[in-house]
């Protein structure tokens, strides 16, 4: 066996591992479906109409539930995050990483498998999100192609977060350290971001932040492609974004890996 | 062990390959510190294939870092080691295709049942799918888990996880075995089931590595002792010559007055006494036979207000080997 066949090999019995731990204990999915939902029913139903009558032109005409749902799908796989993190964590700081590091087992496998299933638990759970929007009045306007593309976005956020979180699950001294430093990722960069409300409105300082954060490209071409408008540089954009995060997650969490075993 | 009969200094003209059977581990020189500490100083030892090693020593003498140098887990600052011919530091794949490695804490997964353990090292080992499903079974069986096997780890006993956790470490057939510490936290009973079980694996030729805290599980166990302390080997040897050194075993007389305790130290003149205590303590080691003798010469006249025998443990070691008691060190 070649060493990229061993690691393929490798990788997909981490991956299996994962997911056989995600359904044994669904509790970490669930909420990470829940409280999307519950932010979605929020900004819908009580906070949504003051901010529809200040969004202006940005909403193009359409209720506001098509502006926020972009927004809260991004959400959804950011709030995948802490499910990475506390996974390496009991993984790094539990006997079993000793067993693994004993054996012949390709070293990226073992952080491959926890970021792979990330990505399969995002995809799941996006869609489920997906389906609580349309049952409370969210219209997409997006073709075939364009699901396709919503679709690859998500993955690649998916993966740039995935690799980020694994790194903070092995920097992390405890679980409880590893879940608190996704908390940006799930809610501080979301609402600095354009996904509630445009970047416009915010405060200069905020506002330049906003429109300079990796999050507000993702929100944005998640947003074009689904309401069917332009999509424009912020694809781009966003592809850039997620290739520089999992490149340098990547390398944070090999670093990790290794200062470990010293 | 076998002494090599050659002097490796003349040019080599044997024409048959070379053997790398007789020493499963080589290690010289090991060096490690730790945050300005040195937990390791100019360790060097050998195994020979198929032997038993016991390293001795209490908490922090640094048998733990010995084990996961030699397993690739971390590297040594200073000194180089070859497990099964290969060098830990430059061919460390080679070396994890060889090993297996059951340490203090439990390195099974907790959200998978026994048989899927199993099952995911049997995988990671790259075994064939119906392979992988004999040996679990197999070693499911031998270590008795084979009720247990479709429960998860969190159901079972102290002894019952570090029999799954051995049964991991057998999955890939691996020559040489590492134990750290593997009966620390065990009740009795489970201790010598491990025992037993560790002399099944010696019986199939596995060369083991074993660390403990204990004399009488190294006695027990192991071909050869080292005896660590502080970072250092301080003696090494087969058990009987390690006891022999050891002036520990005694028995004890306790008397109710002085008079007694002149009496007795009269005519048992090699015994020690201690006036303050009313004690006379006689080297002996504690066979029926030797106390039935000592307690003819004592005869009737001599009232014996109560006897103990005692033991060479932990203790009586490193006071005779490095003149101080064993103490603990936490990391």
């Amino acid at each position: 066996m070649t060493t990229l066949t061993v690691a393929a090999q490798d990788s997909s019995t981490m991956l299996g591992r994962e997911l056989r731990h995600t359904i044994r204990y669904p509790m970490l999915l669930i909420g990470s479906m829940l409280v999307p939902v519950v932010f979605l029913l929020l900004f819908v139903y009580i906070l949504g109409g003051p901010i529809a009558h200040g969004l202006g032109s940005a909403a193009r005409g359409a209720p506001y539930v098509d502006y926020l749902v972009p927004g809260i799908l991004m959400m959804t796989v950011a709030a995948g995050t802490s499910t990475v993190a506390i996974n390496v964590c009991l993984d790094a700081t539990g006997g079993i990483i000793d067993r693994f590091r004993t054996m012949a087992i390709s070293r990226g496998a073992l952080l491959a498998g926890p970021v792979g299933a990330s990505v399969l638990r995002s995809l799941v759970t996006t869609s489920v999100v997906t389906g609580a929007a349309l049952a409370v009045g969210f219209r997409p306007r997006a073709s075939a192609w364009d699901w396709v593309a919503v679709a690859g976005i998500v993955v690649a956020f998916a993966i740039a977060l995935g690799w980020l979180s694994a790194a903070f699950g092995l920097v992390a001294k405890s679980v409880a350290g590893a879940n608190s430093m996704t908390l940006p990722l799930q809610f501080l960069l979301p609402f600095l971001s354009s996904a509630f409300v445009p970047a416009d409105s915010m405060p200069a300082g905020i506002r330049w932040f906003a429109a300079h954060q990796p999050f507000t490209p993702v929100v944005e071409s998640l947003r074009a492609l689904l309401t069917g408008a332009p999509v424009g540089n912020s694809a781009y954009l966003a592809v850039a974004w997620c290739a520089a995060i999992t490149a340098a997650g990547y390398l944070w969490a090999r670093t990790a890996f290794r200062r470990r075993g010293r | 062990m076998n002494t090599p009969t050659k002097s490796a200094s003349g040019p080599r003209v044997s024409t048959s390959p070379v053997v790398t059977t007789g020493a499963a581990v080589i290690a010289t020189g090991l060096r490690k510190v730790y945050a300005g500490k040195v937990v390791l100083d100019d360790v060097a030892l050998s195994i020979g294939d198929g032997e038993v090693l016991a390293l001795l020593g209490p908490n922090g003498a640094g048998k733990t870092t010995i084990v996961h140098i030699l397993s690739t887990l971390i590297q040594a600052d200073a000194g180089a080691a070859s497990v099964l011919g290969h060098d830990v530091r430059r061919e460390a794949d080679a070396v994890r295709a060889g090993i297996g490695v059951t340490g203090q804490f439990s390195a099974v997964d907790n959200m998978l049942t026994g048989e899927e353990n199993l099952l995911l090292v049997g995988r990671l080992l790259h075994l064939p799918a119906a392979e992988r499903r004999a040996r679990a079974a197999a070693l499911l069986e031998q270590f008795d888990l084979t009720d247990a096997a479709r429960q998860l780890p969190a159901t079972y006993s102290g002894g019952m996880t570090r029999r799954l956790d051995i049964a991991m470490t057998l999955m890939g057939r691996p020559r040489l075995i590492f134990l750290d510490e593997p009966t620390t936290g065990l009740d009795p009973r489970s201790r010598h089931t491990m025992w037993q079980l560790i002399r099944d694996l010696v019986a199939e030729g596995v060369t083991i590595l074993l660390t403990t805290q204990y004399l009488e599980e190294a006695d027990q166990l192991a071909d050869r002792i080292a005896v660590l302390d502080r970072g250092r080997i301080v003696a090494s040897g087969t058990p009987e010559e390690l006891k022999r050194r050891i002036p520990g075993a005694h028995i004890q007389l306790r008397f109710g007055d002085t008079a007694s305790l002149d009496a007795a130290a009269t005519t048992l003149p090699e015994g020690t006494r201690d006036d303050e205590q009313l004690i006379l303590r006689v080297p002996q080691e504690g066979s029926v036979g030797a106390l039935r003798d000592l307690l003819g010469r004592l005869g009737d006249g001599v009232a014996v207000a109560d006897l103990s025998i005692h033991t060479p443990d932990l203790d009586d070691v490193f006071f005779a080997l490095t003149g101080g008691l064993a103490k603990e060190e936490t990391p």
